[in-house]
């Protein structure tokens, strides 16, 4: 199959499919409802499962008891709906089940606006809801690459038992682009009869599953929580990603963004290497684990004078920009956070003036 | 080398189909192409916008300050968008309700009265398609057989309408030739 023009929405929808994923149940939000409109179409299509749910919260418990029981599970939702899942959110990561979620980001707080931001970086990356836990989360650019992520996703959510959140922002879910569907990214489902609940006739086996998240004994919830860190220390291992810009040259300063800013970011780049002007980028493509390593390094170059974070919010990233470099270069921040997103313009002026 | 267009319009008037099978065509020639929607709390006679950015390399910013053309459908449109317009570009005016000039002399303006043409075809619907084809004539953005392939794939399911739209196409072509 050739490259087909699809809004980010419905292609995220249609890539779930392709990654044998056969359930959705969701709630409509701006600006991500066409992944629930494509779906209440094609799911019945494909002999999958649609279902709205009463809210998000519900939606949130209804991924927890599919994903307990060994299905593969998807949803999506925007900002505030997102919050609205994370209580689920912090069950289904302790009760160690499989399960996608994608946030197509939307201006907060509140009920903010419905144009793109980038304004739950710290929602995904450092918590949400409450407890020790950690999601694996995804950043696509593109609606290509949110594509591919999502197919990733499933086999990523089995691999850790854990969730995976995919943090687009309003953009990534409203343009259309080619894309592709690439088929050597389905993964077949593991198998999961040693923990889901589904059903001890379809295992053959005289022992019963338990999926929970309660311990009372605080020895043995202290041993729970320890095995949780084991699995965030393994993704911080194995599941680092990023992208590097133009980092071969001579730059003077150095762009670390992700999603739509960062394509922002590419083209004022490309801008200021034709005025003479270097800069290079480090594009994290998953947030959780961030690229530590690869930000200090590039940093580290001997003419790179300052870092610049560049998102659509007020910082929340910096922080981790921050902790990558150590010390040793300044970190600034550029961005906006109302739903307008910065122009190639002013990314280019903000450089400007750490040169200054 | 990019180029963007920006379609803009009243909700209704067909604004986010016609950028979408420019986007489509696009494709289909082998570029890398992005089509992004003004999106926001709309409804019908609001505003609609929508932008392609068509490019022979992988496109960065979705984000267009100024395009380098317009496809003005109505008065607001025009008054707000014109002076973004890259030198050398192409803006196209729906002159049967527009009244007013675009005000630039650095950049290639075509006025075509499409309700009138699209009501002498029969179907006052069919305006968008005449647009699309008269600033694709004119701005030669794509060639011009694959805007006709792709007015059919978007028509697809409403096989009846495309011999209409192939009128309307030829049409439009024709008044930005003459």
């Amino acid at each position: 199959m050739g490259k087909v023009l699809m809004k980010g929405n419905e292609a995220i929808g249609e890539a779930a499919i392709r990654a044998g994923c056969l359930n959705y149940f969701a709630y409509p939000i701006t600006p991500q409802s066409e992944v629930a409109e494509y779906l209440s179409r094609r799911m019945p299509e494909v002999g999958g499962v649609f279902l709205q749910g009463e809210s998000e919260v519900a939606v949130s418990y209804m991924i927890f008891g599919a994903a307990g029981c060994g299905e593969r599970i998807f949803t999506t939702s925007s900002s505030p709906g997102i919050s609205l899942m994370s209580e689920g959110i912090s069950y289904i990561a302790g009760a160690q089940c499989p399960a996608v979620f994608v946030n197509i980001m939307r201006g907060g707080p509140g009920l903010g606006g419905i144009l793109p931001s980038q304004a739950d970086y710290l929602q995904s990356t450092k918590g949400g809801g409450h407890g020790d836990y950690k999601l694996l989360v995804m950043a696509p650019a593109s609606v290509q690459e949110a594509v591919e992520m999502v197919m990733r996703a499933f086999a990523l959510a089995e691999k850790y038992r854990n969730p995976i959140m995919i943090l687009g922002d309003g953009l990534i879910g409203q343009m259309m682009e080619p894309v592709e569907f690439p088929d050597h990214l389905k993964v077949e489902a593991t198998n999961k009869d040693d923990w889901a609940t589904n059903g001890m006739d379809t295992r053959k086996s005289k022992n019963r599953n338990l999926v929970k998240t309660m311990y009372l004994d605080p020895e043995e919830l202290n041993a729970h929580n320890l095995k949780l860190k084991a699995k965030y220390e393994q993704m911080a291992r194995e599941e680092i990603l990023y992208e590097s810009y133009n980092l071969e040259g001579d730059y003077k300063v150095l762009i670390v963004s992700y999603g739509t800013m960062s394509r922002v970011c590419r083209t004022a780049i490309d801008n200021l290497k034709e005025n003479g002007l270097e800069v290079g980028m480090v594009r994290p493509q998953h947030l959780f684990p961030f690229p530590n390593q690869a930000i200090l390094k590039a940093a580290e170059k001997p003419n790179c004078q300052a870092i610049l974070s560049v998102e659509m919010c007020m910082g929340q990233m910096v922080e981790d920009v921050e902790r990558s470099v150590q010390g040793k270069r300044p970190v600034a921040w550029y961005g906006k956070c109302g739903g307008e997103v910065p122009t190639p313009e002013e990314v280019m002026e903000e450089v400007q003036k750490l040169m200054n | 080398m990019q180029s963007e267009v920006q379609f803009a319009g009243f909700g209704g008037q067909g604004i986010m189909l016609m950028g979408q099978i420019l986007a489509q065509a696009a494709m289909q020639a082998g570029f890398e192409v992005v089509w992004i929607p003004s999106y926001g709390p709309e409804m019908r006679g609001g505003t609609a916008y929508c932008t392609v950015v068509i490019s022979d390399r992988p496109i960065g910013s979705p984000i267009i300050r100024n395009p380098k053309h317009l496809v003005a459908m109505n008065r607001p449109s025009l008054e707000k968008f014109a002076s973004t317009v890259k030198p050398g570009g192409v803006i196209f005016i729906n002159s049967s309700i527009i009244s007013i000039e675009a005000g630039r002399e650095d950049v290639d303006v075509l006025k075509v009265p499409i309700i009138e043409i699209a009501k002498d075809l029969g179907n006052v619907r069919a305006a968008n398609i005449i647009a699309l084809a008269a600033f694709v004539a004119r701005s030669k953005i794509v060639d011009f057989d694959l805007l006709r392939e792709s007015v059919k794939e978007k028509f697809a399911e409403k096989e009846k309408l495309i011999p209409l739209n192939m009128k309307a196409l030829e049409e439009g072509r024709k008044a930005a030739l003459s």
